[in-house]
């Protein structure tokens, strides 16, 4: 099987990750709502209580705040539970749990019982659902210490991302961008590896600004960049993979290089983590700045409903107006 | 189509020892003189330890305080009963479970007082670390049972919590895994009679807290939290069911709070004395002196041996706690990450630069 590939979706290569994972370390444990027979409803555990049983795929009552309790005291105790948020926008319920317990048992015990957890929610926008199954909670996350959030762009990345976060003796929040979990392929290693957690990536290269994103939002970076690049504009896309830890160094890095900055996230643009990136940028790349760094984000609202979501979510084109606005300056 | 009577359930209450220290012959368990005196001793032990934290804080030498005056019997009969491979998931004031259970005295003291330290438990010692978001520590406790359960280890799971905690959603998905899994958990409820200000009767319409394992599929009972032989008799039965793949249970042992809610709380705004009173004559330890003295295994040159070493002990644990050095600054950075990220050193280094500047 060493140094084969195939072509998969960010849906397939998660669940690759975690039957890989299982048959290399025993203690791993995948819990949720319809996790088991029906492989989740986005099918990314499909298979896997085949070939794991019942003991080590479990189907757990509906209960948010259960998957996550039972998920720390299995945790704190020898095994290394995946539990799945069928939903981002359903994790409210479980927040105490993750808040109060999971990020804080290496501390609350110095060191001695730890939350070595991952934690996988489907996130964002773009599959015309019903209420509640759109929303983009990082920035909730990110100003609680004690997790690490990280949230794949690919299938590639999803993929050694979530072995790196099943191996992570901290509790780890897996986002995953359900808008594109299907939405292309690429090739994938059939066997297991990392992609190390803090580490961003340089999507696409270029001069004269840089776009900032994660997640689904990269993809729209991507076509940004390309629509920039035929009016002669030489966008990079940052891809930050991890938003804790954050790899300041490369897209700090990057905003020096090209002096010209636009962040882009799904969540609402009001003290979302963008806002937290353009400080960053302000306290360590000001004076290379040659233009205000630009946001484009959702709106400060209730996710809409179907119809009008496409209005709420960034695209291309609002990416490309923005970076013509710090080019424009 | 008639309409039919699908569930019906009872609940049992234990009561063995009365408030003049007769047992039930029949329901007494069997019990070396000896253990009976070590509950004796315990008792008074974790009533000194809890007596001289109220003193402690009064003096500003300790923090906020919950005190356990009146809840030994629970937490003595329920620690002797464990082994070292049972897991105890405390809440808040369960110090006398834990004290029992090997974590050192001064080292609660320490936490109370306000020093991260007071976190650090020996190794080896099984034990959650005190939960106070009131009510989510439930859902631990079914998940260490299910822990032990899929690794086949003959132990249990041992969650405490309060009568107000019962109200929190937690408890009842707790409960409800715990009894779809059949997890090796042992539910333990203080029902003190008092959340703060509020009184169980606020709380739930329900008669009795035990009556809610039935919803749960899950064994229930209630005990008089105050008599010691009836806690052993539960908790033996429901530690045996649990390291057995019998499953969880559910046990209400009701007692009440002699004293305040925290050092912070002054009970006399929501309860009267005569109240205070009625309970102050169902306290488990001169229940079980009385006991011990009608069946000449005590007299007052044993009480008075037992107070000097009580007195000594505390002395020893606030010595213990004083004798602390100054925690480094480096405490509070500590144990968020496996690694310390970047950042975090960051911060650190900037704090270490201000307190030395």
């Amino acid at each position: 099987m060493s140094g084969q590939k195939q072509r998969l979706t960010i849906a397939q290569a998660v669940r690759d990750a975690m039957r890989d994972e299982m048959r290399l370390d025993p203690t791993i444990l995948v819990l949720g709502e319809d996790v088991g027979i029906d492989g989740g409803v986005f099918r990314a555990t499909d298979g896997l209580i085949e070939e794991f049983g019942p003991e080590r795929v479990i189907d757990t009552p509906l209960a948010e705040s259960g998957i996550i309790g039972l998920s720390v005291g299995l945790a704190a105790t020898g095994f290394r539970p995946v539990a799945e948020m069928q939903f981002m926008g359903f994790v409210y319920p479980a927040i105490n749990q993750l808040f109060s317990h999971a990020a804080r048992m290496r501390n609350r015990t110095r060191g001695r019982l730890t939350t070595p957890m991952v934690v996988r929610m489907p996130y964002g926008g773009g599959i015309h659902p019903p209420e509640h199954h759109s929303e983009s909670y990082e920035s909730l996350f990110l100003n609680t210490p004690g997790f690490k959030v990280v949230v794949p762009s690919n299938p590639y990345d999803a993929k050694g991302l979530l072995i790196s976060a099943m191996r992570s003796n901290d509790p780890v929040l897996f986002m995953e961008p359900k808008r594109i979990y299907r939405a292309f392929r690429e090739e994938v290693p059939d066997e297991a590896y990392t992609v190390p957690l803090g580490l961003a990536s340089i999507a696409h290269t270029g001069d004269d600004v840089s776009l900032i994103a994660w997640g689904s939002m990269t993809r729209v970076c991507h076509d940004a960049a390309e629509v920039l690049a035929v009016q002669g504009i030489s966008a990079e896309v940052v891809d930050l993979r991890s938003l804790n830890p954050l790899d300041r160094d490369t897209f700090i890095g990057s905003v020096m290089k090209t002096g010209r900055a636009v962040v882009v996230h799904e969540a609402p643009k009001t003290n979302g983590f963008g806002a937290e990136i353009v400080a960053q940028i302000n306290e360590h790349a000001l004076m290379h700045l040659e233009a205000p760094v630009q946001r484009v984000c959702g709106f400060d609202v209730v996710f809409p409903l179907a119809h009008l979501e496409k209005l709420y979510l960034p695209n291309r084109d609002r990416v490309v107006a923005a970076a013509k606005k710090t080019m424009e300056f | 189509m008639p309409r039919t009577t699908v569930y019906e359930a009872v609940t049992q209450r234990l009561e063995i020892l009365d408030l003049e220290g007769q047992v039930d012959a029949e329901l007494m368990p069997e019990l070396d003189p000896n253990r009976i005196i070590e509950f004796y001793r315990n008792m008074v032990l974790m009533r000194a330890f809890d007596n001289k934290a109220l003193k402690l804080q009064r003096q500003g030498r300790m923090g906020t305080w919950p005190p356990i005056q009146g809840q030994e019997a629970i937490q003595v009969a329920t620690a002797m009963a464990m082994e070292d491979s049972d897991w105890l998931i405390p809440a808040f004031r369960e110090q006398a479970v834990m004290v029992l259970r090997g974590v050192p005295a001064h080292t609660i003291y320490a936490y109370w007082a306000g020093d991260e330290r007071g976190s650090a438990f020996p190794d080896g010692v099984r034990c959650f670390p005190i939960a106070v978001p009131v009510g989510s520590q439930w859902q631990h406790g079914a998940g260490v049972g299910l822990s032990l359960k899929l690794r086949g280890e003959q132990a249990a799971a041992v969650v405490f919590g309060g009568d107000g905690s019962t109200s929190e959603g937690d408890f009842h998905e707790g409960l409800n895994a715990a009894g779809v899994f059949k997890t090796n958990t042992v539910f333990v409820i203080q029902n003190n009679q008092w959340a703060i200000s509020v009184p169980l009767s606020k709380q739930t319409a329900s008669q009795t807290l035990a009556q809610k394992a039935h919803a749960y599929g899950v064994p229930g009972i209630q005990v008089d939290g105050n008599d010691i032989f009836a806690v052993h008799v539960a908790v033996t039965e429901a530690l045996e069911r649990a390291r057995t793949g019998g499953g969880p249970t559910l046990i209400e042992a009701e007692t009440y709070r002699l004293g305040d809610h925290t050092t912070a709380d002054d009970a006399s705004r929501y309860r009267s004395e005569e109240e205070v009173e009625q309970w102050r004559e169902k306290d488990p330890i001169p229940r079980l002196r009385k006991y011990l003295e009608a069946n000449g295994l005590w007299d007052e040159e044993r009480e008075t041996a037992l107070e000097n070493e009580a007195r000594e002990w505390v002395d020893t644990q606030v010595e213990a706690l004083e004798a602390m050095p100054p925690q480094p600054l480096e405490a509070i950075f500590e144990y968020m990450y496996d690694e310390m990220p970047p950042h975090l050193a960051e911060q650190m280094a900037a704090l270490k630069a201000e307190v030395e500047a």
